[in-house]
Formats: structure tokens, C-alpha cells, sequence
């Protein structure tokens, strides 16, 4: 379980997020809504020990969630960055490989094999460089890299964005799969509408504050998140 | 002697000359991979490396005798050491503060460096006109090997012998180990390196040393060659090592020693044509040349490869 309580973070002068409160059940799929800019990646960039936490508390397990980028991840959570960030000069398999950098490499091949078989088209070009897929596939080999350091909770920011309407489905479908075999997923979306239908629950903010919380369901038919995301 | 034979003579002069240039060109464009920013504190590697070997094989003379094979290899032991400290301060010190300052204040932090370094060395030993000693370096310039009509020294074997392992064994850790992997994701995206847990910071120093170690083999090698040691050495062979990557296309390592190569071999033609006051004028030329036909440089990919 993954919690945050009144979290303050930034950037230099800056404060993004401005209390911030949420939390990430052991086998949730969480939808985090917000208009552009109102701070969801940096959310994301704080929990993962990018961005530093200027006051308030993060709680994972139990304990609190300390220390840079590499403790982060070493206690099991990984962050698949908005915009992809495949490394476009290294092939897919050595994208795949970068995934699991902290852990034994005799783990790799049964990785892979289950990463390939949510995501074929990735064994198929496994010795194409990253920067030559597209859109789509580069998101299914940000996920697969993240599949690769074993995620105890996984985060994804903006997985659709730039996707066609049938890709996304695809991605969402391979999400839920991720999710009902253990792993709780903390999901970043501009598209309110299909992130809401698979989330058991979401919340909104606003520049950086708590604006709703609900059930997947209660989102869906709230006028503000209809008014305001689902351009009703 | 046949004319055949003299070209063949030229050719294994220039090779030998450009596998030296290719050693300190891997540092620069290693590190220009990593960081994107040319490091032109690269060059006093060389220089320290030459002075460390020299003063390490007179210690351990003194200390147990002269042990050619073995006072040798400690002695490159040692040059390689104190050329990867430097390299290692040089990042910790002048550059990892200023990662994400201006490009100019890394430049300048670099050149004042390397120009503090130089004069501090011609101000305490290189006013003696130290040189290599005689009994080491005469032992590998004067024995040859004749193959096919031609002579080649022990140190010229040593010299190509030496750049074929390392070349290999880079290419090795670079392409087919998880270290290569992590070290070519930090140089593609150092965000990224950093949330798939690729400690950058310790990949971007482990860059400097390396490429340090490496020059330092090329200091001893060309300090056996002249025998004479002098401050200024890393500036001259730095800039012919700067000129190869360039000319190979920045960032990419087959390229540094290709355009290594290509340096090696045109200074070498051109001593035997016009004289080696002639040498910088033509790898000059030959640089310009290649530039306007190929601004990347022969292997380069694009410009501005940084993300
Ligand atoms: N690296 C940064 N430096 C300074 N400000 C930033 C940085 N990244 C984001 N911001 C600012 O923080 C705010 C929230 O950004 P972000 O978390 O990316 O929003 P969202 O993901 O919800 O669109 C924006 O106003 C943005 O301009
Ligand atoms: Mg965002």
C-alpha cells in the first residue's frame, strides 16, 4: 500500500503539489485526472525520488519511502515516464534489459518470455533500435522495461498520449492483465473516460490540490469529471 | 631498399601513430557521448601519464633494479593510476557541479585546468628536460622484427598489439555486457538511466576514467618514442586526438579511431613527402576537407545528440 498524506513538491521556486493526498490499495488499479499542468507527473516524479518531498509524508508497506530514484525502485516501484523515454540507440532487447539493471540477469529470459507474450510485436523486432518504432509499440516496450524490474507497484503517466483510438484499447486491456496478476498500478491519464473504466478508483486535483475522490464509477457519472474531462 | 618496402615502412608508422591518437581520441569522444561536452582537460592525461611512468620506473630501479618487462608494466600501471585520478578529480572537481550550468562554464573550468596543470608541471620537473630512460625505451626502439623486407620495432608490436586488445575489449564491454548497456542509456537519456536504476553519476565518472587510463598507455607509448618528456606534450597530441574524433564524428567511438587512423597514416605521407614541419597543415586540411563533405564527420549521426 502506497500512501501520500499533504505532500508539498517542486521545482526551485515553484510549488506543484500543494497538499497532496492519496493512496494505492496492494491490488488497485488508481486513476490520477487532472487538467494540464496540474502537477499528476510530478506527483509521480516525487513518489519515484526524482522530484524531493519539501513536507507532508509518502508511506509504502508500512514504512516511509525515502531516498533518491534507485532506493525507490529497489523497494519495488517503477515509474514508466510521460513521453516514453525509450532509449532510441539501443535495440528492444537491450531496452528490455536497461529495465532490470538492479536485478540478477539469470532472471531475464522468464521475463522476457512473459513480457513477450503480452506484447509479440516486441519479439518480433527484439534487434531494432528503440527509435525506430512507433508511437505504440514504444509504449508497449516502456511497460515491458518496466515489467522488467519486477514492479511491486507500478506507475504509468500518460500511457495513450498520441496513440490511436485501437492501440489504446490494446493497452488498456494489457494494463488490467498487469494488474490482476498482482501488481497495484498507479495510472496517470488525459483520457479520463477509459482510465476511469478500468480504475476501481481516481482522483482529481487541481494545481496541485485534492479536488474529488470516488470510485471509478462515481468519477464517471460526477458532472464535474464529466463537464470538465469528458468534454460533456 | 624497394620503394614497396618503404611504403609498407610508412604504413606501419602511420598505424602506430594512429592507434596513440586513437587512445586519447576515445576519451574525448567517450565522454562527449556521455555529457555531450567536449572535455579539453583530456590532453594532460597524456601528459601526466608520461611523467608518472617515467618517474615510477626511476623509483623502482632504485628500489629493486632494472626489471625491464616487469619495471614497465608497473611503471604503465602507475601512469594509468595517476591519469585516472586526475580524470576522476577532473569530473568531481571542475565539471559534475556544473552539469547543468551554461556549456561555456564546464569549457572554461576545463581550460583552466588544463593550463594550471601544464605550467605547474614545466614550473617543478619539466625545466630538467626529463627523458625517458634510455635502457627501457632503447630495449623495445632498437630490436625489430624483419617481415617481408620491413623492420618493425618491439615498441611499434607493443603499440598496435596493445590498441588491438583494448579496442576489442572495449567494443566487448560497450556492445554485449549490461555495463555497455547502462553506459549507452545514460548517454541517451540520463532521466531514464536514472529510473530504470543506472547509477549515472558513478557511469559518467567510471566515462573519465577509462578514457583517462587509455591516454595514459598512449603517453607512455609516445614518451618511449621521443625520449623527451615535456609539459606541453598533452596539449599537441590532445589537439591531434580532438582533430581524429571530430573527423570520425564526435560521440561515436569506431569513428575516433577511424579518424585516428586516417590522421596517423596522413601525417605519416606527409613526412615522407614534404617534411614533418608539414604535418599539422595537412591533418588540418584534411579535417576542413572532410568537414565539407561530411559536417558530422565520417561515422557521425546528428549534431546536437543530446536529448
Ligand atoms: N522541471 C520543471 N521545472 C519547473 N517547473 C516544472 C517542471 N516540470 C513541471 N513544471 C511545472 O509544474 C507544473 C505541473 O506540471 P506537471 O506535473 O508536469 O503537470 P501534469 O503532468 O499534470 O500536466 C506545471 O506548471 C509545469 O509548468
Ligand atoms: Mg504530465
Amino acid at each position: 500500500m502506497l500512501t501520500l498524506t499533504n505532500v508539498h513538491a517542486g521545482y526551485g521556486a515553484i510549488e506543484v503539489l500543494k497538499s497532496l493526498t492519496l493512496e494505492v490499495g496492494p491490488t488497485e488499479i488508481v486513476a490520477l485526472l487532472g487538467a494540464n499542468g496540474a502537477g499528476k507527473s510530478t506527483t509521480l516524479l516525487t513518489i519515484a525520488g526524482v522530484v524531493p518531498v519539501r513536507s507532508g509524508a509518502i508511506t509504502w508497506q508500512g514504512a516511509p519511502l525515502a531516498g533518491k530514484a534507485d532506493a525507490v525502485l529497489r523497494q519495488g516501484i517503477c515509474l514508466c515516464p510521460e513521453g516514453r523515454h525509450i532509449f532510441p540507440r539501443l535495440t528492444v532487447l537491450e531496452n528490455l534489459i536497461s529495465g532490470s539493471f538492479l536485478l540478477p540477469l539469470k532472471r531475464n529470459p522468464a521475463k522476457l518470455e512473459e513480457i513477450f507474450t503480452y506484447f509479440p510485436l516486441l519479439a518480433e523486432r527484439r534487434k531494432q533500435l528503440g527509435g525506430t518504432l512507433s508511437g505504440g509499440e514504444q509504449q508497449m516496450l516502456a511497460i515491458g522495461r518496466a515489467l522488467m524490474g519486477e514492479p511491486k507497484l507500478l506507475m504509468l503517466d500518460e500511457p495513450s498520449l498520441g496513440l490511436a483510438p485501437q492501440i489504446v484499447a490494446k493497452i488498456f486491456e494489457i494494463i488490467k492483465v498487469i494488474n490482476r496478476k498482482g501488481v497495484p498500478i498507479l495510472l496517470v491519464e488525459q483520457n479520463a473516460q477509459q482510465a476511469l473504466r478500468i480504475a476501481q478508483r481516481g482522483y482529481v486535483i487541481v494545481t496541485g490540490r485534492n479536488q474529488l475522490t470516488g470510485t471509478g464509477a462515481e468519477l464517471l457519472a460526477s458532472d464535474e469529471v464529466r463537464q470538465a474531462y469528458l468534454g460533456e | 631498399m624497394s620503394s614497396g618496402s618503404t611504403l609498407t615502412e610508412i604504413l606501419i608508422n602511420g598505424v602506430s601513430r594512429g592507434a596513440v591518437y586513437a587512445l586519447v581520441a576515445l576519451g574525448y569522444t567517450m565522454v562527449y557521448g556521455v555529457l555531450g561536452m567536449i572535455n579539453f582537460a583530456h590532453g594532460e592525461v597524456f601528459m601526466i601519464g608520461m611523467f608518472a611512468c617515467v618517474y615510477a620506473i626511476g623509483i623502482f630501479s632504485v628500489a629493486w633494479g632494472n626489471h625491464v618487462l616487469l619495471n614497465l608494466g608497473l611503471g604503465l600501471l602507475v601512469a594509468m593510476i595517476f591519469s585516472a585520478g586526475y580524470g576522476y578529480a577532473n569530473e568531481r572537481i571542475a565539471y559534475r557541479r556544473l552539469r547543468k550550468a551554461h556549456a561555456l562554464a564546464p569549457l572554461t573550468s576545463a581550460i583552466g585546468i588544463s593550463t594550471f596543470l601544464q605550467y605547474f608541471i614545466f614550473l617543478t620537473v619539466s625545466k630538467q628536460n626529463v627523458g625517458f630512460p634510455r635502457y627501457y625505451s632503447d630495449m623495445l626502439t632498437s630490436n625489430h622484427i624483419h617481415l617481408g623486407g620491413v623492420d618493425i620495432t618491439y615498441l611499434q608490436i607493443a603499440i598496435l598489439g596493445l590498441t588491438i586488445v583494448i579496442m576489442t575489449g572495449l567494443f566487448y564491454l560497450i556492445h554485449f555486457t549490461r555495463f555497455g548497456i547502462a553506459l549507452r542509456a545514460t548517454a541517451q537519456d540520463q532521466l531514464m538511466a536514472s529510473l530504470v536504476g543506472i547509477p549515472v553519476d558513478r557511469i559518467i565518472a567510471f566515462t573519465f576514467i577509462l578514457g583517462s587510463a587509455l591516454a595514459a598507455i598512449a603517453g607512455v607509448m609516445v614518451s618511449m618514442y621521443d625520449n623527451v618528456l615535456v609539459f606541453d606534450a598533452g596539449y599537441r597530441v590532445g589537439l591531434k586526438a580532438f582533430t581524429a574524433a571530430i573527423l570520425g564524428g564526435i560521440g561515436n567511438i569506431p569513428g575516433a579511431v577511424l579518424g585516428a587512423m586516417i590522421l596517423g597514416l596522413t601525417e605519416a605521407l606527409t613526412t615522407l613527402g614534404f617534411g614533418s614541419e608539414w604535418n599539422d597543415v595537412s591533418t588540418f586540411a584534411v579535417l576542413m576537407l572532410v568537414l565539407l563533405l561530411r559536417p558530422r564527420g565520417l561515422l557521425g549521426e546528428r549534431v546536437a545528440d543530446k536529448v
